[in-house]
């Protein structure tokens, strides 16, 4: 490393002075306080170029449909809606199989295995986004035009949610491909926390008479339910912020309907698609305000997963 | 990581390198209507003038109109002309220069129909108003005697980034709809009543060449360029036509005078061989450009593009400038400080 | 009798089941890497390493420039991002009292959690605007601004891993504390470190959100301020478009920067290997 042994020559002439130590601690302090710096210029210039339409919309700008750049109306509902759809969907699909390998991998396979599979989850997560959506437009559109909304039409048509068109694009497909960009830190935070739970936990159940599966249902599960939902938060986090993804099969339409098999649009996708090519100085305020919607929206959600997570190691690192 | 040290403070310098090397780079953003024209335009004026290069991103005319207005590039391309307001906007007040004509045209993905659909304005309004739904509807058959429409949905693509081809088309349809105008008028972005989005001419073409059954709007190279089927159209003369450089070029002559700006609809223009959804493109060019070694290469590029940049036009499916236009375009130039 | 069997096969069909789950997602890398090899592999010729791309419609040309450019931009990034979250990392674990690395930390994890799509409006709002021009600068701003809290709470977590005896040796010997951290923890915790970084990096040369409105694109070779090619965005045209041949070039391109990603990490992972663990 270059960068430390850098750090105590530059300011040995300072160092007299002040204290070696001193110096070592202010220097690292302005790079800290640079995050913090850059944060709250970040929500500065959100919250500044988000003006026009702030004060134009106020609260209504969430709760309006409206997003018509001729009428200069603009709100913010089927975007959010859409996020949230495709996030749930995102999780229904997601959560099972997430867990469910989770507890394989902590609980059944082979050490060696185990580690390598989890290896290869970890490299899952660090395929970008615009891979899955190259891959997406190209596999899973037809697929799900030609086979899997056709069939479910077939089978549950008369609910309202599989009705209309079938495009291939759509909350359903995004939704999809969500899943697979999520499950990987499902899969790592989960097994994270069935791993700190206790090995008292297991072998009691067993001794009681449990098979595996109860043992993991009823003993291992409830003891690191906190950690699993922290890491759902957290997928759920990744799926409200993803962009690139989402906006090449979502069909972007910006309007709310009732099925899934629609096209729609998510906050990142409209912010992605208009951003830079919106004419209107209150449509690009309008863009920025949905920014500042994101942005509240993940940190809270962040929040939540974070304090689980810490919450759920703590208690197993007490225990065990 | 010492030698990633070394090695980024060699590779950094190559790579700033890179510009030294460059001439006079003219950056500049917007529609992707004219775009397969321009980015061979540039193409060939680089080869000719090795010292100058444009770099043009086709990110839609929303985007040349909004990165003109930011200063963000030196100049803009829009198929809508600016308002006066938009004119206000910008700093420098931006010119208005014609480049060619193009034509939207309607392109289709009708599985198993081969033939050429008819559309009139009603059925072009009615399918993305949303009031047609199906290909075998009486509003579309009794315009295609005999010919076999399946009784499939229609599926309905525009686009979802800020695009002057879809002001062509909304445009349009406000001067051949009432319906259309009062619910959804003529901008580069419009609230769509349904349908997918698609970013830029080639990603609508891309989505209907991937689907089934779907009917979207662009400018006809990329329809022949993909070698997908459009429509002929019905025009104001009651007339179906087929887009073509010559019905382009019929619907500039025989359109109202040009005026002095240059921003001018020719869209459901009159007369009997006129293809009606045409439109000129433009780029738009400030009025003052500060640095000398700039402005005399946009310049360059101006007249250049009117005279032998023209003659590339029918090879990509666009239609000259008429005489006239290009003259007083001559002068306009003469206004850039 | 019955209803230990039922107790059994209920234990077999779920256990079987939690299995399936772990084959499945594990195979989808598989699926994605076997699917771009496939399409991409074939376009893999020289001209795609050293040609610069075509216009619309027209065929051949490569993309030269947009692996030079998003090298120019990760590489920019990274001086910017690592540097500084290095040092930040350094002040959470090594001079932390309560209230600021507190609050430090929870603002790292918030920048951490900002959507990269936001983190493009504000690089464009901050650099693109008062510049005056789509640029790698703004681009790597952008991007530095996610490698910052990553690389800083991932130095942070390796340097509170150094076993504390190492750390009062050292100061017993009567060192200072930098000279110690500078000397004694730092290159304890190196491996660590650098696994983090590299992560990190990988992390943000496959974004793609980011970059669409700050450095934008460019289909010249280009210097830092102006518009530059990236591999992330030059993909995301290229497979939104109808052309067969940008397909093309969009699959060869996925398929490069994939093999680049996953190479980044799984070096990452052998540099830990033979080190410290992976915390947490």
């Amino acid at each position: 490393m270059a960068t430390p042994t850098a750090l105590p020559r530059s300011s040995t002439a300072v160092r007299r002075r002040f204290g070696a130590d001193e110096v070592a601690y202010g220097l690292t302090l302005i790079f800290a306080f640079l995050i913090i710096a850059v944060t709250v210029l970040l929500v500065w210039e959100l919250w500044v170029h988000s003006a026009l339409s702030r004060e134009k919309f106020g609260l209504g700008f969430i709760i309006s449909t409206a997003w018509d750049p001729v009428a200069e109306k603009y709100g913010a509902l089927p975007f959010i809606y859409g996020t949230l759809i495709t996030s749930f969907l995102a999780l229904l699909i997601s959560v099972p199989l997430g867990v469910g390998a989770a507890i394989y991998l902590s609980e059944l396979a082979p050490q060696r295995l185990s580690n390598t599979l989890t290896f290869l989850v970890e490299l899952l997560a660090a395929v970008p986004s615009v891979i899955y959506g190259l891959i997406a437009i190209f596999t899973l559109v037809p697929l799900m035009r030609s086979y899997v909304e056709p069939g479910i039409q077939a089978i549950a048509g008369d609910l309202p949610v599989f009705q209309g068109h079938i495009f291939g694009y759509g909350y359903l497909t995004a939704g999809v491909i969500l899943a697979v960009m999520t499950f990987p830190y499902i899969i790592s935070v989960s097994r994270e926390a069935l791993l700190a739970v206790p090995r008292e936990q297991r072998e009691a159940a067993l001794a009681l008479g449990a098979t595996k599966w109860e043992s993991t249902y009823q003993a291992v599960l409830p003891f690191a339910r906190l950690g699993i939902i922290g890491s759902i938060f957290l997928a759920l986090a990744r799926a409200l912020g993803e962009t690139m993804a989402v906006t090449m099969v979502i069909g972007n339409s910006n309007a709310i309907q009732a099925s899934l098999f629609a096209p729609g649009q998510t906050i990142a996708a409209v912010i992605a698609n208009e951003f830079s090519e919106a004419t209107g100085n209150t449509y690009l305020a309008a863009l920025v305000e949905l920014g500042l919607v994101l942005f509240v929206l993940t940190m809270v959600i962040n929040a939540m997963a974070q304090l689980m997570i810490i919450v759920t190691t703590k208690k197993g690192s007490a225990k065990g | 990581m010492k030698k990633l040290v070394v090695l980024a403070s060699i590779a950094l310098p190559a790579l700033f390198a890179v510009t030294a090397m460059g001439a006079e780079t003219i950056n500049a953003a917007g529609a992707t209507f004219p775009a397969p024209i321009y980015q061979k335009w540039f193409g060939e004026y680089k080869m000719a003038h090795p010292d100058v290069q444009i770099n043009y991103q086709a990110i839609g005319s929303g985007g040349g109109i909004r990165q003109l207005t930011e200063g963000t590039v030196d100049f803009g391309a829009s198929d809508m002309p600016l308002t006066d307001e938009q004119i206000k906007a910008v700093k420098v007040k931006p010119l208005h220069f014609p480049t060619v004509l193009g034509a939207v045209v309607l392109s289709y993905n009708i599985p198993g129909f081969s033939g050429t659909l008819k559309l009139t304005p009603e059925a072009i309004a009615g399918i993305y108003l949303g009031e047609i739904k199906k290909w075998n509807d009486p509003k579309l058959t009794s315009a295609n005697p005999g010919a076999k429409l399946p009784a499939s949905d229609i599926q309905v693509v525009h686009r979802s980034d800020g695009s002057g081809t879809s002001f062509i088309f909304t445009d349009y349809l406000s001067k051949v709809s009432s319906e259309w105008k009062m619910k959804v008028g003529a901008n580069t972005s419009v609230s769509w009543p349904l349908g997918l989005g698609g970013k830029g001419n080639d990603g609508v073409e891309g989505l209907v060449k991937q689907t089934p059954g779907s009917i979207g709007y662009v400018e006809l190279i990329y329809a022949v360029q993909n070698k997908m089927a459009f429509a002929d159209v019905k025009n104001a003369a009651g007339k179906f036509m087929t887009p073509s450089f010559q019905s382009v070029s019929e619907a500039a002559a025989a359109s109202k005078e040009m005026p002095a700006d240059f921003r001018a609809s020719i869209t459901d223009a009159p007369g009997v061989k006129t293809y009606p959804i045409s439109s000129f493109t433009w780029l738009l060019i400030p009025s003052e450009i500060k640095d000398p070694a700039r402005k005399k290469a946009i310049t360059g590029f101006l007249s250049w593009m009117m005279t032998t940049g023209q003659k590339d036009c029918e090879a990509l499916s666009y239609a000259q400038l008429p005489k006239a236009v290009v003259a007083r375009e001559q002068k306009q130039i003469a206004l850039i400080k | 009798m019955s209803r230990n069997s039922r107790r059994n096969a209920v234990n077999n069909i779920m256990l079987a089941l939690c299995g399936v789950c772990a084959f499945l997602t594990v195979s989808t890398l598989f699926l994605i890497l076997a699917y771009l090899v496939y399409n991409g592999a074939k376009s893999l010729n020289p001209s795609f390493f050293t040609q610069l791309p075509v216009g619309e419609g027209q065929t051949g040309g490569g993309i030269a420039n947009a692996i030079v450019g998003s090298a120019e931009v990760v590489l920019l990034a990274t001086l910017i991002g690592l540097p500084v979250g290095f040092m930040a990392g350094v002040y959470l674990a090594e001079f932390g009292g309560k209230t600021i690395p507190f609050i430090v930390r929870y603002t790292a994890d918030l920048l951490n959690g900002i959507p990269s799509i936001v983190i493009g409006i504000f690089a464009w709002t901050v650099v693109v605007v008062p510049m005056h021009h789509f640029s790698a600068i703004a681009g790597a701003l952008a991007l530095s601004v996610m490698l910052v809290p990553i690389t800083a709470r991932s130095t942070e977590q390796f340097l509170l891993e150094v076993p504390r005896p190492l750390r009062e040796g050292a100061l017993a010997l009567g060192a200072n504390k930098w000279k110690t951290i500078a000397t004694v923890i730092v290159p304890a915790a190196r491996k660590g470190i650098m696994t983090g970084m590299i992560l990190g990096v990988a992390r943000i040369s496959g974004e793609t959100a980011p970059l669409l409105f700050t450095s934008l694109s460019n289909q010249y070779w280009s210097g830092i301020s102006e518009p530059t090619a990236s591999l992330p965005v030059t993909i995301y045209n290229y497979a939104t478009s109808a052309y067969e041949d940008w397909h093309q070039l969009a699959w060869a391109a996925g398929l490069v920067l994939l093999v680049l990603v996953l190479l980044a990490n799984i070096a990452a992972r052998m540099v830990i290997s033979r080190g410290a663990s992976v915390p947490r």
